[in-house]
């Protein structure tokens, strides 16, 4: 028996406008809204919308076989929210079959957990009522911002009362072993783990469109022969990737969508396979083993660690700055600047920062809004310059009200 | 393979990148065993051991032609010039001086051996065509700069644009500096864009300085550095240096180079109030140029119009974050640097004070444009005109 989890993550940045040094002090509008609602208006065009009616579709289809669960962010659900609802109007329709499953992470999409427990927390309590306020639903299942995982952080989201929770399969972690299991991470009491066949949903995420791969072009039909593959020697298929992956990463003409609309058909034609939620998943089957993973692990890159987000000096530098200001923040008492200082630490901003694949201007070209690293780093610390200049103001007016 | 190559300047006597390209691209093909036979104007006699060394290969020969042809020079200035060097006869202006040049090559062209001519830039065109006319030898023209480069595209001088324009259509390929100066070419002289290729340029660096004698300085440096005219910018650099001042008052601008408009930046600095700040270091070479970089935090290219620009590449090799116009070729090859248009003064001041303010972003810039600098070398750009050799060659 095999089950194939799908696990859609569908995120959008709030992307920083070109602040220039001479708005410090000045100017409090550090977000590129025009921007912003361009991007999310072609995206629900090109993406979320199609997409959604085609996994509504499926359900119905399949008398409710086909499940799939999401991860959306809190920036992805504001932005909805702002420039194209018919989204959050799509997401609660699918809600409704019973068939979807939400998870939990970080509201802001943000890289807390490695600078503050304590915001970390309040950002996915965040999260948490924002899923259960628009789609009725209690998340379970923890994944945290681009799959980084270790240990200490499974162990930290037990005790938020998750029952699960994801993480990248990568080889120098798992060695030996399948990522078609659930496991159980080895400090921790209960939660179990689910781990990514980055293989098999890579097929998709990445090599889709690939005319250069042997196995171009990937039909629903072959797919499905690798899946039924694993029949014998695994339980789950965890196949994870970003939503946008339809239509916006693989596009429509190459026939993206009619691969999703053809794969969970091909699939349920094996009479040993189905499809389960995350959570369906852990409590159909059990753990088989332990896994320990003390080094901080992702799903980015051929690394498989933080380099995209952390790996150079501005970005040291820049999340160094926005986590110092916290307690001064949360003092001032401001709930604008607290919105806006969490909306800095989106982890998009210190992405567009990475000078590693530079040279060769690669997907982080791709994904990237500034023309180079070292803007998108002027910009953000000009923001930075101006909100503690803010944040000091806030506090003296406080202090001398008091 | 042998080549018969006229150029005009070459370091140490040079003022500008024209120079130093045409030294690495001789150097370049003596490496790959392409014999080049170069015509170059004179020398004085002062120069000629320290030249001898530079050229140190066997594979290349020097012919001197009797001028004192300068490339950048403008008809005014080499009246100025001639009164200066009295001591010979030389003709009255400097377009009759081209033509005695170009005399003069065609009996450097009768007496050599040669396969295919290369000339570089305008001045040498007349050489190169009288050449091919004597010889019947495929020509190539290799365009460093153009007058639309030089004049901004106000006041093209016709004469000059005609011999570019002659040079061009007479060659049997033209190779550009960049794509930058492909457009040029195309949009203004009408050359087919299958007849031109791009090669950029590159460079090498052998530093004489050591790394660790830093020059102590209490301010921070913005370094300007060339020829103090239209194409090149000094005035937006000065702009933008009243505005860094208004944030920065630590910062100090240095101009390194000389040209026809120094007397006005000069003006310009002092009517702004910045002349204490703004500080003239004139013509540099040899280990100036490189003490110039090192003093420097920032270096600035707000170049109008810049065919390639070898500048941002020896800053970047001495540890200097550049900040570059996009009106460059260099900008095609570059990715570890700041762009900017010329003209958005706010631009180029907001970036100078972020590399005088953040430093993860200067050493960042530091660290990876030296890195990226480390790979360009002459034996690329070389390669690339063989290539283009053998093409017409085979035509």
């Amino acid at each position: 028996m095999v089950s194939i989890c799908f696990y859609f993550q569908v995120h959008q940045p709030f992307r920083l406008r070109k602040y220039s040094i001479f708005d410090i002090g000045s100017s409090n509008d550090y977000f590129d809204d025009e921007k912003n609602r361009q991007v999310m208006q072609k995206v629900a065009k090109k993406c979320y919308l199609p997409a959604n009616k085609a996994v509504l579709d499926l359900i119905n289809e399949t008398d409710g076989k086909f499940r799939v669960s999401y991860s959306i962010t809190g920036m992805a659900l504001e932005q909805f929210g702002l420039y194209a609802p018919e989204v959050l109007d799509s997401f609660k329709q699918l809600a409704k079959t019973k068939c979807i499953e939400f998870l939990d992470e970080t509201y802001h999409h943000s890289l807390s957990f490695l600078y503050s427990k304590e915001e970390f927390k309040e950002q996915v309590k965040m999260h948490n009522r924002a899923i259960k306020n628009l789609f009725s639903f209690s998340p379970k299942i923890f994944r945290n911002t681009e799959l980084i995982y270790n240990n200490e952080l499974a162990n930290f989201v037990e005790k938020l009362g998750y029952k699960g929770i994801l993480a990248e399969g990568a080889d120098h972690i798992l060695q030996w072993k399948s990522p078609n299991f659930i496991y159980k991470p080895k400090t921790a009491k209960n939660i179990k783990l689910l781990l990514k066949n980055y293989r098999l949903s890579d097929d998709i995420a990445f090599r889709f469109s690939e005319k250069s791969w042997k196995e171009f072009p990937l039909t629903a039909p072959k797919f499905a022969s690798w899946v039924n593959a694993i029949n014998g020697n695994g339980n789950v298929a965890n196949l994870f990737m970003d939503y946008e992956t339809f239509g916006e990463h693989q596009w429509e003409d190459k026939g993206i969508f009619s691969f999703l609309r053809h794969l969970p058909h091909e699939i349920l034609k094996h009479p040993d396979n189905d499809f389960l939620t995350l959570s369906e998943a852990i409590s159909r089957y059990k753990a088989v083993g332990e896994l320990d993973v003390h080094n901080l692990i992702s799903w980015a890159d051929v690394e498989r660690d933080l380099s995209a987000w952390l790996g150079n000096k501005m970005q040291q530098e820049a999340i160094k700055e926005i986590y110092m200001m916290e307690t001064a923040v949360k003092n001032s008492k401001d709930n604008e600047l607290l919105d806006k200082w969490r909306k800095l630490q989106i982890s998009d901003h210190f992405y567009y920062m990475c000078t590693k694949w530079f040279n060769d201007g690669d997907v982080h070209k791709y994904f990237n809004p500034y023309d180079s690293p070292y803007e998108s780093f002027i910009a953000f610390m000009n923001i930075i310059n101006d909100m503690k200049m803010r944040v000091n103001a806030d506090l003296k007016t406080s202090s001398m009200v008091q | 393979m042998k080549v018969l190559m006229f150029g005009w300047e070459f370091p140490p006597v040079n003022s500008g990148g024209l120079g130093t390209a045409c030294y690495g691209l001789t150097k370049g093909l003596s490496r790959k065993n392409i014999e080049v036979t170069l015509v170059l104007p004179d020398y004085p006699e002062d120069l000629k051991a320290e030249f001898v060394k530079i050229i140190s290969s066997n594979n290349i020969k020097l012919k001197k032609i009797s001028t004192i042809l300068m490339p950048y020079m403008s008809s005014s200035n080499y009246s100025q010039t001639i009164n200066k060097r009295n001591a010979r006869i030389y003709g009255n202006t400097l377009f009759h001086e081209i033509n005695r040049y170009a005399e003069a090559a065609k009996k450097i062209a009768m007496e050599e051996e040669f396969d295919i001519i290369h000339c570089h830039d305008w001045m040498t065109f007349k050489a190169g065509i009288n050449a091919k006319a004597i010889k019947k030898k495929p020509l190539v023209v290799h365009v460093h700069a153009t007058e639309f480069d030089r004049t901004g595209g106000n006041g093209v001088n016709d004469h000059v644009y005609h011999v570019e324009k002659e040079g061009m259509e007479n060659a049997d390929a033209v190779i550009a500096v960049s794509n930058y100066t492909k457009n040029t070419i195309t949009r203004h002289y009408g050359i087919s864009p299958e007849k031109i290729r791009v090669v950029h340029n590159a460079v090498e660096f052998e530093h004489k300085i050591d790394d660790k004698s830093k020059i102590k300085k209490i301010n921070k440096v913005v370094l300007f550095l060339g020829r103090i005219t239209l194409q090149k910018g000094p005035d937006y650099f000065v702009y933008a240096a009243k505005k860094v001042l208004q944030h920065e008052k630590n910062a100090r601008f240095v101009i390194a180079g000389n040209g026809d408009m120094e007397p006005f930046i000069i003006e310009k600095a002092a009517e702004m109030g910045i002349a204490d700040k703004v500080l003239f270091a004139g013509f540099v070479q040899g280990e100036d140029l490189e003490r110039a970089y090192k003093m420097a935090d920032v270096y600035v290219m707000p170049s109008v119009s810049e065919p390639f620009g070898i500048t941002p590449l020896e800053a970047m090799s001495n540890n200097v974050p550049v900040i570059i116009s996009r009106q460059s070729g260099v900008s095609e090859v570059i990715r570890h640097c700041l762009l900017v248009d010329f003209w958005d003064i706010d631009d180029i001041s907001s970036k100078i004070i972020s590399v005088l303010r953040y430093m993860p972003l200067k050493e960042s810039l530091s660290e990876n444009g030296f890195g990226e600098v480390k790979k360009f070398n002459w034996d690329i750009p070389a390669q690339k005109c063989v290539e283009v050799y053998n093409e017409v060659l085979a035509a």
